[in-house]
C-alpha cells in the first residue's frame, strides 16, 4: 500500500519534471531532490554574500562620486539577492539560520572566485565584467529551474547581474580608453580575473560529481563545459571592444567548431583555491563570521524586543526568521517565500513604494546611480 | 555634472554645508558594507549610504564640480558637522548618530520644503528619503534601548558619546536664514521633544552634558573638525588624487 503510494508520488514527480512542469514547496518531491537543491541553493546565497566583500573593498576609495553611488548600489543588490535566496532556501524548510551556521562552520562552500583579492579600482570592473558576466551565463538557464521558487529568485536576480555586468564593462571601457596608468590597471585586473573567471563553471563535465543527476532533474539545464564556453564566445568579442588583451595566448577561432579554442585551465589552482588555499579564503570566512558573532547582540536585541512587543510586524522586523523544519509539509513554504520577499521589500523599499515595487525599485536605483550624469 | 549656478555666496555656502553632512555621513554609512549585524541591515544602511550620496552630489553640483568638491578639498575646507564625520563604532553608535542627525534632518527638510527658496525642490524630494531614515533609526533605537541588558546599556553609551556633537546643529546658516527664513530654536525645540519622546520610549536617559562647547558650536560649519576626519578623507581621496586629471 505503502510503497504503491510512494511509487506513484515518484512517477507522478518525474512526470511533472519532464513535462517541464514547475515544482512548488507544498509538492511532494524525493528527499535527495531537496537535499540538492538546498546544497545549490546555499551555496548561491553565501556566494552572494560573501561576494559584496571584495567590492565592498573600494567603496571608500571609489574615484568619482558616480562610480561610489554604482558600486553601494551593486553591493546592496547582492545583499538583496542573498535575502532572495536564503527566502528560497526556506521554501524547502531549511532556515537561514542554520545554513549560516553552516557557512561559519566550513560545512558549506561559497563560489571559490571571491578567495581572489581586488587589489586596484580596475578589479571592481573587471568582476562587474567578467565575474557577474559569468554568473548570468551559469544562472540564466536557472530561470527555468524545475523548482519555482528558485527559477523566480533567478529571474529577477538576473535582472540585476546584468546591470552589473553592463556596469562594470562600461567602467573598464573607461579606464582603458583613460590615462596609460588607467589602461594599465585595465589590464592587470583582467589578467588576474580571466582565468578564475572560467573556473567558476565548475571542473570539467567529466570530472564533475552532480550533474548527470541535476541534469535529469533539470536543476541544470547545460553542462559545465557548455556553459564555460558560451562565456569564452561571448568575452572574446567585448575584449576586443574594450582595447584589452585576454591572458590567453591559445585563445583563437575555430571555424569547424563554430567556436573560440581556449587553453588549459589550471585545474590545481582551483582545487587549491576550493580545498580553502586561495589568496583571500581565510580573510574572507572570518570577516564573515566576525560581522556575524559581533552583530549577535543586536540581532539578540531585535528578537528580545519583539517579545516584548508582541506582533506579527515587529516580529516580521526580527533578524530572527527562521522558520520550522516542517514548513514544506504543511504548506508554510510559499508563505515563507512570500514573508521573505515582503520583508526584503520592505527593508528595501522608501515608505512611499508599496511592498510590489520594492524589489522591482531597485534595479531602476543601480540604473539611476549609474546613468544620473552619463 | 552642471556648473555652479549663480547663487548667492550665502546660498553657496549652505548647500555646501547640506552638502558635505550628507557626503560625509554617505561615506560613514558605506562603511559597513559587508559588516553589518544582518543581511536585511546591508541593503537598508545602504540604502540609505545611497539617499545621502544622491542628495550629496545635487548639492555639491550647486556649488561646483562635484568630485573637485568631495576629492581636492582639504580637511579645513569642508563644511559639515562633527557628527556625521565620526567613526561608526558598534552599531548603537551607528543608529544613534543616525537618530540624531536624520531628526535634524527631517526636521531642517520640512522646512526648507514648506517654505519658498533656494532649497525648495531638494529638499522635497529629500524629505521623503530622510522620514524612511528617520524612521529607520527610531526604531532600532526602541530594540536597542528596550532590547536585552546589553544593548541597553550599549545604546545608552553611544546616545552619551554622541551627544556634546549635537549642539552644532542649530547654529544658524545664514543662506538658509536668509532665503527661507529658518527658525533655528524652534528647530532646536523641535529636535529636542522628539529625541526626548524616543530616548523616553526606549528606555534611555536623555544626557545631560554640555552641547556647546568650544569645540562643538559651530566648529564642523567653520571648518574645523575632530581628528577621525583626516584619515576618512586620506582614504576616500586617495586614489583620486593619485592620478591627477583622470576620467573615471
Ligand atoms: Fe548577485
Ligand atoms: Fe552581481
Amino acid at each position: 500500500m505503502t510503497s504503491v503510494t510512494a511509487q506513484d508520488r515518484t512517477t507522478a514527480f518525474d512526470a511533472a519534471v519532464a513535462a517541464d512542469e514547475r515544482i512548488e514547496p507544498r509538492d511532494w518531491m524525493p528527499d535527495a531532490y531537496r537535499a540538492t537543491l538546498v546544497r545549490q541553493i546555499a551555496q548561491h546565497a553565501h556566494s552572494e554574500i560573501i561576494g559584496m566583500q571584495p567590492e565592498a573593498n573600494w567603496i571608500s576609495r571609489a574615484p568619482s562620486l558616480r562610480r561610489k553611488a554604482i558600486l553601494i548600489a551593486k553591493v546592496q543588490d547582492e545583499a538583496g539577492h542573498g535575502l532572495y535566496l536564503y527566502g528560497a532556501a526556506e521554501t524547502l524548510g531549511t532556515g537561514r539560520d542554520e545554513l549560516l551556521d553552516k557557512l561559519h562552520s566550513g560545512r558549506q562552500k561559497y563560489s571559490s572566485i571571491f578567495n581572489y583579492p581586488t587589489l586596484t579600482w580596475a578589479d571592481v570592473g573587471a568582476i562587474g565584467w567578467l565575474v557577474d558576466g559569468a554568473a548570468i551565463t551559469n544562472q540564466v538557464p536557472l530561470c527555468r529551474c524545475s523548482y519555482g521558487p528558485y527559477a523566480r529568485a533567478m529571474v529577477r536576480i538576473c535582472k540585476e547581474e546584468s546591470f552589473h555586468q553592463r556596469q562594470g564593462y562600461e567602467s573598464l571601457l573607461t579606464l582603458s580608453r583613460g590615462t596609460p596608468a588607467q589602461h594599465e590597471m585595465a589590464q592587470d585586473a583582467v589578467n588576474r580575473w580571466w582565468w578564475p573567471s572560467l573556473m567558476m563553471f565548475g571542473p570539467p563535465d567529466d570530472e564533475s560529481a552532480h550533474s548527470a543527476q541535476s541534469m535529469a532533474w533539470k536543476i541544470k539545464r547545460h553542462s559545465n563545459d557548455e556553459l564555460r564556453q558560451r562565456f569564452v564566445d561571448i568575452c572574446v568579442p567585448q575584449a576586443e571592444t574594450l582595447g584589452l588583451t585576454l591572458p590567453d595566448p591559445e585563445l583563437k577561432w575555430n571555424e569547424d567548431r563554430r567556436h573560440y579554442d581556449f587553453g588549459p585551465i589550471d585545474w590545481q589552482e582551483f582545487h587549491e583555491v576550493l580545498k580553502g588555499n586561495g589568496p583571500c579564503n581565510e580573510q574572507r570566512i572570518t570577516q564573515r563570521r566576525r560581522a556575524h558573532d559581533e552583530g549577535a547582540w543586536v540581532r539578540e536585541a531585535a528578537a528580545a524586543y519583539a517579545a516584548k512587543h508582541d506582533t506579527a510586524r515587529q516580529t516580521a522586523q526580527t533578524a530572527q526568521t527562521a522558520q520550522t523544519g516542517q514548513a514544506t509539509q504543511t504548506g508554510q513554504g510559499t508563505q515563507a517565500e512570500q514573508a521573505a520577499r515582503a520583508e526584503q521589500s520592505r527593508q528595501a523599499g522608501q515608505p512611499g513604494q508599496a511592498v510590489q515595487a520594492g524589489l522591482t525599485s531597485r534595479p531602476a536605483q543601480t540604473t539611476a546611480a549609474g546613468e544620473a550624469t552619463a | 555634472m552642471t556648473g555652479p549656478t549663480t547663487d548667492a555666496p550665502a546660498v553657496t555656502a549652505a548647500a555646501l554645508a547640506l552638502g558635505d553632512d550628507a557626503l560625509v555621513l554617505s561615506h560613514r554609512l558605506g562603511e559597513w558594507a559587508g559588516h553589518a549585524p544582518v543581511l536585511e541591515e546591508e541593503v537598508a544602511l545602504a540604502n540609505i549610504a545611497l539617499d545621502l550620496l544622491g542628495q550629496a552630489r545635487i548639492l555639491l553640483s550647486r556649488v561646483g564640480d562635484e568630485d573637485e568638491l568631495a576629492y581636492l578639498r582639504e580637511e579645513r575646507a569642508f563644511r559639515n558637522l562633527q557628527l556625521v564625520e565620526q567613526p561608526g563604532g558598534d552599531f548603537a553608535h551607528t543608529i544613534a548618530r543616525q537618530l540624531y542627525f536624520s531628526t535634524y534632518q527631517a526636521f531642517l527638510y520640512a522646512e526648507l520644503a514648506r517654505t519658498e527658496g533656494p532649497f525648495t525642490a531638494l529638499a522635497t524630494k529629500a524629505v521623503k528619503e530622510v522620514d524612511y531614515h528617520r524612521d529607520h533609526a527610531e526604531q532600532w533605537t526602541l530594540r536597542l534601548g528596550d532590547g536585552t541588558v546589553e544593548s541597553h546599556t550599549r545604546m545608552q553609551r553611544a546616545v552619551d558619546a554622541l551627544w556634546r556633537y549635537t549642539g552644532e546643529m542649530f547654529q544658524p546658516i545664514d543662506g538658509l536664514t536668509a532665503t527661507h527664513g529658518t527658525d533655528w530654536a524652534a528647530l532646536q525645540a523641535s529636535w529636542d521633544e522628539s529625541i526626548g519622546e524616543t530616548l523616553r520610549g526606549a528606555t534611555l536617559t536623555l544626557p545631560e552634558t554640555p552641547r556647546s562647547g568650544a569645540w562643538t558650536a559651530g566648529a564642523g560649519r567653520q571648518g574645523l573638525h575632530t581628528e577621525p576626519f583626516g584619515r576618512m578623507l586620506a582614504e576616500m581621496q586617495h586614489l583620486h588624487r593619485s592620478h591627477p586629471g583622470a576620467s573615471w
